[in-house]
């Protein structure tokens, strides 16, 4: 069955309120039926923590725990549920990963290659561990439409190059970087690859074995699950090599005062109990993404885009910034005379949701001379009415409001 | 203006839009900081737009704001912020309830929560000054 946009946005109890435009999916998804019934009925019926309990109960929440493990490992094409590890977003699993993978192979001088196009949480968790271990975090430069430059990025890795961490699709501009490319470049050099595709992961289908990343990193809310729930995708046998990252419940073997072993992945890197309820309703939020066709979904949210795009090139006063070669996800834009912030309050006065800022993404910002974007991003539940009443809104704000 | 005159010259708009458009006018009136005042140490934390505020205590004890921002619709809050506490002595800062104020405006219906928040920096700010100086 083809993609129905209507019924998908009608799956979406916050859309009963139909003077809603929400344009601010890129920061956080609305939430699927399927999504609220899951949490509702795991904890009405399934709620018990998990592992070790000998009642039933406990053995059902353990269940729906591990089954929502392999619909993530599934929907990733990861080879074995092992290789999931549950964290409570993107910004913990690339933590993780720097902490208790890269940390480690770290020395003066050693270089942790990134993109000029990052968020903060692909740049800060490298700096920290660069700043205690004497290493460099590299960024590899963005072209003035905004797509990495790719032949300087290749020009950047050297034997110095330890670590490479990219984005898979830019939160503040919406350019989809070609990462087989980029991994491609990074296995030619033997060196360990991390995709962050916390943007990517609802409008582009991903297979990691095809890919070959060793890492992938992505957050549930931003999938119409729960938030505070993610998850990091690690190949097994770096997993495996990986000391813990927090130590607690649950990522044991044994503890003694004179020595603890530890779990094997994905348990040695879940330490306490976790977000169990969370889990289950992002296997949910995926089960229900599946079902809409990803791929349909994603041809769907490009002609969401292609309409927003046709509407700001239409208005004098309007520049969108960034013209990646392939965008997905969401536009960023400034209007003549109006601050960003302006054009998001005056937004929403018209009842339009839109995100304004940095995007967590200042160094792009410094990059592209801009102070901040009005950013507009797309989901499944969007409409071309949802386009229109934005064109218009954004028309007469252009009108009445700048100079 | 007066806190009165402005309350009164809200109610005369109807609609949002034309409350907004009277708010950046307020904003447009307001003189530009000098660049070399701009600096961060005269960042007011908590506002989505970058906003500056200085103060001094003037010879006959009144408190004399300045204030920027390159967002056009916080400096419509910033004049609304000098009408209530511009060049009053200390005392009188720090007793203004500016809040009310906003909500006497009807700008609390529109303004997001983020800005509000700006909004709260800015009163905070121009308390500290009087706190000091009182």
């Amino acid at each position: 069955m083809p993609f129905d946009a209507a019924r998908a946005r009608a799956r979406f109890p916050i859309f009963e309120d139909a003077a809603l435009v929400f344009l601010d999916s890129a920061a956080s998804a609305q939430k699927p039926q399927a999504v609220l019934d899951a949490l509702a009925h795991h904890y009405q019926r399934d709620n018990a923590n998990i592992h070790r309990g000998v009642y039933d109960l406990s053995a059902r929440a353990t269940a729906a725990y591990e089954a929502a493990r392999a619909r993530v490992a599934a929907f990733l094409g990861a080879a074995s549920p092992d290789e999931i590890v549950f964290t409570r977003g993107a910004t913990e699993a690339i933590n993780l990963v720097a902490q208790s993978f890269v940390r480690p192979r770290l020395g003066p001088g050693d270089e942790i290659l990134v993109t000029e196009m990052e968020h903060h949480a692909n740049i800060v968790p490298w700096q920290l561990i660069a700043e205690a271990t004497g290493a460099v975090v590299v960024p590899a430069p963005v072209t003035d439409a905004g797509d990495l430059d790719l032949d300087a990025f290749a020009a950047r890795v050297s034997s110095r190059t330890k670590f490479i961490s990219v984005v898979h699709v830019s939160n503040a501009i919406g350019t989809v970087n070609p990462i087989a490319d980029i991994i491609e470049i990074a296995k030619k050099n033997g060196i360990p690859t991390l995709i962050d595709a916390a943007q990517s992961v609802t409008h582009v289908p991903l297979d990691v074995q095809a890919l070959g990343c060793d890492f992938l990193a992505f957050s549930g809310h931003k999938l119409y699950g729960p938030t505070g729930i993610g998850a990091l995708y690690g190949r097994a046998e770096l997993l495996a090599a990986m000391p813990p990252y927090q130590g607690g419940g649950d990522m044991i073997e044994r503890v003694s005062f004179s020595g603890t072993t530890f779990a094997a992945p994905p348990a040695r890197f879940e330490a306490g109990t976790p977000h169990i309820a969370g889990a289950v309703g992002l296997g949910a939020a995926i089960d229900w993404l599946t079902a809409q066709g990803l791929a349909d979904v994603a041809a769907y949210e490009a002609t969401l885009l292609d309409a927003a795009l046709e509407a700001l090139d239409a208005l004098a006063g309007v520049h969108v910034v960034g013209r990646p070669r392939e965008r997905a996800s969401v536009i960023s834009f400034l209007v003549d005379g109006l601050h960003p912030s302006d054009v998001g309050t005056l937004l929403d006065g018209y009842g339009i949701a839109v995100r304004t800022g940095h995007h967590c993404a200042w160094p792009l910002m410094d990059r592209l001379g801009v102070p901040g974007t009005t950013r507009l991003s797309v989901g499944v539940y969007n409409t071309l009415d949802d386009i229109e009443r934005f064109s218009r809104a954004l028309t007469r704000i252009v009108e009445r409001f700048a100079r | 203006m007066t806190v009165d005159e402005l309350v009164e010259n809200f109610e005369f708009f109807d609609d949002w839009e034309d409350r907004y458009a009277y708010l950046m006018e307020l904003g447009d009136t307001l003189p530009a900081l000098a660049d070399d005042v701009k600096v961060p140490a005269n960042i007011v934390q908590g506002c989505m737009s970058q906003v500056w505020m200085v103060a001094r205590l003037d010879a006959d004890g009144r408190m004399h704001l300045e204030a920027d921002s390159d967002a056009r619709i916080v400096r419509g809050l910033i004049a609304i912020l000098f009408v209530a506490l511009q060049d009053r002595p200390p005392a009188e800062v720090l007793a203004a309830d500016v809040g009310a104020l906003f909500q006497r405006l009807g700008l609390d219906r529109h303004i997001s929560l983020n800005r509000r928040n700006g909004f709260a920096a800015m009163v905070q700010r121009a308390r500290a000054f009087a706190e000091r100086a009182a």
